[in-house]
């Protein structure tokens, strides 16, 4: 962050532009729990995306292909919401795949 | 059908006239919520909008808190939006008030003011007003018909003022003049048209190219600053408001002011005061020259901004200065005698202060001769 800056350089009201904001790093406010996917039970809904509170659910087009451990907060919002239970919560020190993706016959370690 | 009485001019109320304002400025969104003495002015502005002559989206809301809600909204999305209030909605409405003001959406409001409650009464004074006054609008009081009418013409500009961007409040006393037939000009459709201009905010929320956040979240890093960015924008209103009153006064050839000067040349004891009640002291002030007495009158157009300094100027001359608040301030001072005392300090005028017609009580010319006279109780007519 580049220091505050004085009132004369603020946006009417405070509002902010793209270029105002630094990009918080929310995945470190994460408490101990991270979501992890299981992509073959995975329906590609996107109500996980629609419903996170952040930005860490990763799409490439309209498919669902993992979480962002830098905006990640381990809310369990998506895996509350996940129609068919293919989100589950595990311990942050769990080893995951890469994006925390796994496919039924790999399996967390 | 209004009333013709002399060539060019028709007799409306308060309400219809700055009704006929809000049509010929032809705001695009118009949220509101129905309460005495504010209905005339939305009762004749729906009529007009259902007339054809604008083609307003009028938003019937469930309350003022939503009405001020959702003309911030859309204000700040990119329409020119305006609503109307008076007494217990505004005090329903204040919470967002403040939220318009620090949100600098440059809304325009018309008010009808009028007492709170409790108790219930229904008629003028200017505590609905006063309530809110520290909220970072601007409040501009009318004396007549004819000058509501005219700010309501001349707020956009001022709201919408790159420099301002706070919402603007014409202020007009409750039934004496929203309820009150006087004869007015009404400037024409295309010149109001043209005065006004196409609304612009900056950054609006809904320029999907260039997205914004708005109602952000400022801790001790930066809502100090943006609520400073208020007093700066408020000092630059003054000249903005100085500005466009003169660019208007040219257009219909009346005077505008942020204060008027009645009387003031050459007068030792000047009343000072907002709204309609004006024109009685006016009217005592011409009885009392005729027999020679140095006396005057300092209307207050202007009550946010606060025009210290002008009014510092305008009084360079008096000996005594009578100040009249139409609210009431248990435990304290009310708004103007406070703020009077502060223009004052370090002035060797004598400052007194009165509170009058609260919940609508008239202030009558012997009242007035008495208040001339150092002759008024503090509370004008009082029964004890």
């Amino acid at each position: 962050m580049s220091g505050l800056r004085p009132w004369q350089e603020l946006s009417p009201g405070g509002t902010i532009r793209p270029t105002d904001a630094e990009k918080p790093k929310t995945g470190s406010w994460r408490t101990g729990i991270k979501p992890l996917a299981d992509l073959s039970k995975c329906t590609n809904c996107l109500l996980c995306w629609l419903y996170c509170p952040d930005s860490a659910i990763l799409i490439e087009d309209t498919t669902f292909v993992g979480f962002d451990d830098y905006f990640c907060k381990g809310c369990e919002v998506c895996a509350a919401v996940c129609p068919v239970g293919a989100i589950e919560m595990v311990p942050e020190e769990t080893e995951t795949p890469e994006r925390w993706v796994m496919r039924s016959d790999e399996s967390a370690s | 059908m209004p009333v013709k009485t002399q060539e060019g001019a028709q007799l409306l109320t308060g309400g219809d006239a700055v009704a006929n304002a809000m049509a010929q400025i032809d705001p695009d969104v118009f949220p509101v919520y129905p309460i005495t003495p504010q209905t005339p002015i939305i009762q004749t502005f729906a009529k007009l909008v259902a007339n054809g002559k604008a083609s307003t989206e009028i938003v019937n809301v469930e309350s003022e808190h939503s009405a001020m809600s959702a003309t911030i909204g859309s204000a700040l999305a990119g329409a020119r939006s305006m609503t109307a209030t008076s007494s217990q909605g505004l005090a329903l409405m204040a919470e967002v008030v403040y939220i318009a003001a620090g949100m600098r959406a440059p809304i325009v409001m018309a008010v009808g003011n009028r007492a709170l409650s409790a108790p219930l009464n229904i008629h003028c004074d200017h505590s609905d007003s006063m309530m809110i006054r520290d909220s970072g609008v601007i409040q501009l009081f009318a004396e007549s018909v004819q000058e509501a009418y005219d700010l309501m013409v001349m707020a956009p500009r001022i709201a919408e003022h790159p420099d301002v961007m706070l919402p603007v409040l014409v202020c007009q006393d409750g039934f004496t003049l929203t309820h009150s037939e006087e004869p007015l000009e009404l400037t024409p459709d295309e010149v109001v048209k043209d005065f006004v201009g196409e609304y612009h905010v900056p950054l609006p929320l809904l320029d999907v190219e260039n997205v914004t956040t708005k109602g952000i979240f400022a801790l001790q890093d930066y809502y100090t600053e943006l609520r400073y960015a208020m007093n700066a924008a408020m000092e630059k209103a003054v000249p903005v408001i100085e500005e466009v009153f003169g660019e208007y006064s040219k257009i219909v050839d009346r005077p505008f002011g942020i204060l008027e000067e009645y009387e003031i040349e050459g007068a030792e004891r000047v009343i000072f005061l907002m709204g309609s009640t004006a024109g009685t002291i006016k009217d005592v002030v011409d009885e009392l020259r005729a027999k020679g007495e140095k006396v005057g009158l300092l209307r207050l157009v202007s009550y946010r901004p606060f025009p210290a300094e002008q009014i510092r100027k305008a009084l360079a001359g008096a000996t005594e200065v009578i100040v009249l608040d139409r609210s009431d301030a248990p435990g304290s001072v009310p708004s103007l005698h406070s703020e009077m005392a502060a223009a004052l300090y370090g002035s060797s005028a004598k400052l007194r202060a009165h509170v009058f017609g609260l919940g609508g009580r008239e202030l009558v010319p012997d009242e007035a001769r008495a208040i001339f006279a150092g002759e008024a109780p503090t509370h004008i007519a009082l029964r004890s």
